[in-house]
Formats: structure tokens, sequence, C-alpha cells
């Protein structure tokens, strides 16, 4: 038996696709920012020298470290109504639960990039009479983001991939169009064998732009 | 021959030298581990001390806690004459020190270290300006020419735009030396500057340490060479077991050690000589 491949079907409802592209991209911006400023926040707490501020940020991490994505998104979408009575629109509940989540993982890019800069750095700049502020900003951000760049474009294409669960709570991304455009065509091969190329067009784009960034960061080696 | 861009401060015969730093009763656990056991010392201005000792005996940790490097346990250390840090009424122990205060210290009391401590990301003027226009708030093109000029005193002005991963061991504790020079220090602490560096490297180091001495600066060098301590030191401390073992000119604590100790101490670099 042989398969006719038909792609024409999906071809003409090439601008349902599209919608969901952008939309996939939407999300995922959205919750990379937030979600490094969450990790942002997180990171500096886990490094605090306070046990009250640490241990907080601990759990935040490794509760999100160690539960399924998806519980996130139900948890969000359908227990905050009930439980505290607000109503979240698919999009938001669908980027908190992306940025929250993403957010513990950042914090752990962060953290591993800062704590990875030697004794010695921290030390040369006290002894210059560096403050902390200054110290972090000028000494050692600069040169632990370098050593991020890898992990967080890694921990981004995770987060990417996982806006396709935004599609369990109805919202329209690039998984949700797919849905759509299946249940008007009945072609689920064509149409995700689609959805998997658009897939592919974003991340190879995304990475090559991540590998001139860091090209251009660790110029000085 | 003292650089004749830079002044030289030599306190005058006729006043005594002023006592700069002043340490009392100075202890420095590290967790169970009693690495500093009660330490009393004064430095005046242009004093140059060569600390020596056994590995483990505290010399290093010593030289770290009078720029706060380490925090000491306990003791009090004295910034012309000005205790620093605050004591809460009731606990004479816990000597609390706000961070303002240390950087102001730690601008006045530069140091180098062991492993040079150059920043990476950055070109050796970059290195040598970075204290100058953070710290100082220096305009960018007076903190250039200063670093400069203390550049070219270590003999590396020519290197001003080469990263320091180029650069051989010797050549970047030059550039280390050059950036905490910059800071125009009161008081400059060498932590075992040359002991990383292959022997063929040490001299072209101690050369430029040799020139600061010639200018009168005030210095500490922790370090193993003891034929350079003794050219170098106006005094010589002997450092073991956390306490001041023996403390004297350099004749005589190298050459004519009156304790044991010392003299064991000794014995063991003069075993192979030839």
């Amino acid at each position: 038996m042989s398969y006719q491949w038909d792609f024409s079907p999906i071809l003409t409802r090439w601008p349902m696709l599209l919608d969901g592209l952008v939309n996939t991209v939407k999300i995922a911006a959205i919750a990379i920012l937030l979600g490094v400023l969450v990790g942002l926040v997180l990171a500096l707490l886990r490094l605090s020298p306070r046990r009250y501020l640490r241990l907080p940020a601990a759990v935040f991490v490794e509760f999100y470290r160690n539960t399924p994505p998806i519980v996130h998104f139900f948890w969000f979408f359908y227990a905050l109504p009930v439980v505290l009575n607000i109503s979240l629109d698919p999009l938001v509940a669908a980027v908190l639960a992306l940025s929250t989540q993403s957010g513990a993982f950042y914090a752990e890019v962060f953290r591993g990039g800062i704590q990875s800069i030697e004794r010695g750095q921290w030390e040369g700049a006290r002894a210059l009479g560096m403050s902390h502020v200054q110290l972090m900003r000028r000494i050692v951000l600069p040169q632990a983001a370098t050593r991020m760049v890898a992990p967080f474009v890694e921990r981004s294409f995770e987060l990417i991939k996982t806006t396709a669960l935004a599609s369990t709570l109805a919202y329209g991304e690039l998984l949700y169009q797919a849905m759509m455009v299946n249940s008007e065509t009945f072609r689920p091969l064509e149409v995700y064998t689609s959805v998997a190329l658009l897939y592919l067009v974003l991340l190879v784009s995304c990475s090559t732009l991540a590998r001139l960034a860091e090209a251009r960061l660790i110029a000085y080696r | 021959m003292p650089d004749p861009i830079m002044p030289v401060s030599i306190p005058s015969a006729a006043s005594p030298p002023a006592t700069i730093l002043q340490v009392s009763g100075l202890h420095k656990w590290f967790g169970a581990l009693h690495v500093l056991r009660g330490i009393d010392f004064s430095v005046a201005a242009g004093e140059r001390v060569a600390i020596i000792g056994g590995s483990g005996s505290g010399k290093s940790t010593f030289l770290r806690c009078l720029n706060f490097m380490e925090m000491p346990t306990s003791g009090r250390i004295a910034l012309d004459g000005t205790p620093l840090g605050r004591v809460s009424a009731g606990k004479p122990d816990a000597v609390r020190y706000p961070e303002s205060e240390l950087c102001q210290v730690r601008e006045r009391v530069g140091m180098v270290f062991q492993q040079f401590n150059l920043f990476p990301h950055m070109t050796v003027l970059e290195n040598a300006m970075e204290g100058l226009v953070t710290v100082k708030r220096m305009k960018k093109a007076e903190a250039r020419e200063r670093a400069l000029r203390e550049l070219d005193k270590v003999g590396l002005g020519d290197k001003a735009d080469v990263y320091p991963g180029r650069l051989s061991g010797g050549q970047q504790q030059r550039v280390a030396i050059a950036r905490a020079l910059a800071m125009e220090p009161e008081i400059l602490l060498f932590d075992e500057p040359t002991s990383s560096l292959d022997p063929e490297l040490v001299g072209e180091v101690l050369r430029v340490i040799r020139q600061l001495a010639e200018e009168g600066r005030t210095m500490l060098l922790v370090t193993h060479e003891l034929g350079f301590a003794y050219h170098f030191a106006t005094k010589v401390i002997f450092l073991a077991d956390g306490v001041f073992h023996e403390v004297g000119t350099p004749d005589e604590v190298l050459k004519h050690p009156r304790q044991e100790r010392t003299r064991a101490f000794l014995d063991r670099f003069t075993e192979f000589s030839f």
C-alpha cells in the first residue's frame, strides 16, 4: 500500500497555520521575557547569604523542576477559577504557566553562570574597592553571560516547544491551529508534517541568531 | 632608580613616620581551625615588611585580613588611628563591617595576588583603568592617562590593547601590579606574588617590586623568596602556628635568628643550596 501525500488542502488553509505560528512566537516571546525576570529574581534570592530568602526560592525551583508542565497549565487555567475565583483567558494562563516554570529553570542557568566565575575574579574586584553591585555589573555578570548563553538557548528551545501545551487550553497557537486544519481536511500526516517543518524553521532561525550573539559575547577569548 | 614621572613621598627624617595601619588582638578561625592566634602589629609609612613562614602558618590569611579579603574573627584593625567596623553594645567581639567602609579601606590598601586575578574580558589597559573609572569615578581620558603611566612603569605600555590571556605569567603579574598602583594606595599587599610563576619569570616581577621599594612605598610582602626578602624588607616577620614567632630586621631574623623554630625553617631553604 502506498500513501498518496496531498498537501493542497493544507496549502489552501495556510493562513490558519501562519496565525498559529505568530501566536506561538508571541506566547514564547512573552514567556521568555517574563521567565528571564522571574529567573533573575530567583537566582539572586538563591545566591543570597540569608537563609529566609534562599529557602523559598529553592522550594519554588524544585517544585517546577519536579512536576510536569501540563499540570501547571491545567492548574492556572482550571484550578484558579475554582479555588480563587479568578478566571484567566487562555493566553494569560499559558504565559503564567510557561514563565513561572521557565523562570525556575532560568534561575538555575543564571545561578550556575554566576557561581562558575572563579573566586579570584570576585577578590580581584573587591580588592580594588568595588561594591557588590559594581563587581556584579562590571566583572562577574559580563563573564557569566558568556557561559550562560548555551544553557539559556537550550532552555528557551524547550520553552518554545512547550508552548504546544497551550493547545490544551484552546489557545490558537501552532498546534491548536493544526488540529483545526486537521478537523477540516482529515489529512493528519500532511498537517503534522507541516507543523513539524514550521517548528524546525522557527527554531533553526533562533539558534542561528543565538550563535551570532554568542560569537560576539566571547570575542575577547 | 625612582621613576621621575611619579613623585615619591618619603617622610622627612625630622618627623617620625606615622603609623598607617594598626592591628590588635587579631584572631581568625576557619570552622574549628584556629589560624591566627592573637596578632598585634602596626605598619608605619615607608616600612616594607616581609612575612615568611611555612605553608599553613597563617601568613596569607594574616595579609588577607588586612584588606578584609578574610573577615577577622575577632580583634580590631585601625587605619590612620581610626578603628574599622562597628561594635554593637555589649558585644565587643562582634565587629560588623558596613560594605561602604570595606570598599574605602580596600581603595587605600591595594593587593596583588598569587594568581594575578586579572579580568580576562578586559584589555590590559582596561584592567588598569577599571578601579579608577568604576570605583574612583574618574573621567575615562584621565584614567587612561594614569593607567598608561603605571603600565609604562612596569614595562608593559606596549601591551595596553592586548587581552591578559595573551601574556606570560610574569607580564600578567606586572599588569596586576600596575592595576593596584593606579589606585594610588597608601599600602600595597603582595600575597606570594611570584609563587605561581616559572622560575625564569620571577625576576621581572621582583625587579618591579624592588623599584617600588626604592620609591619609599609602604608594602607588605608574603613570600618564599628569602633572598629577595633580605634585600627588600625593613622588617621581617616569621609566622608560625598563627603567631609572630620572630620579628626583626632582615639581618636579625634571616641571618641571626634567635628562635630554634626560625632556624629550622631557614635551614630547609639552605638544605640544597650550592
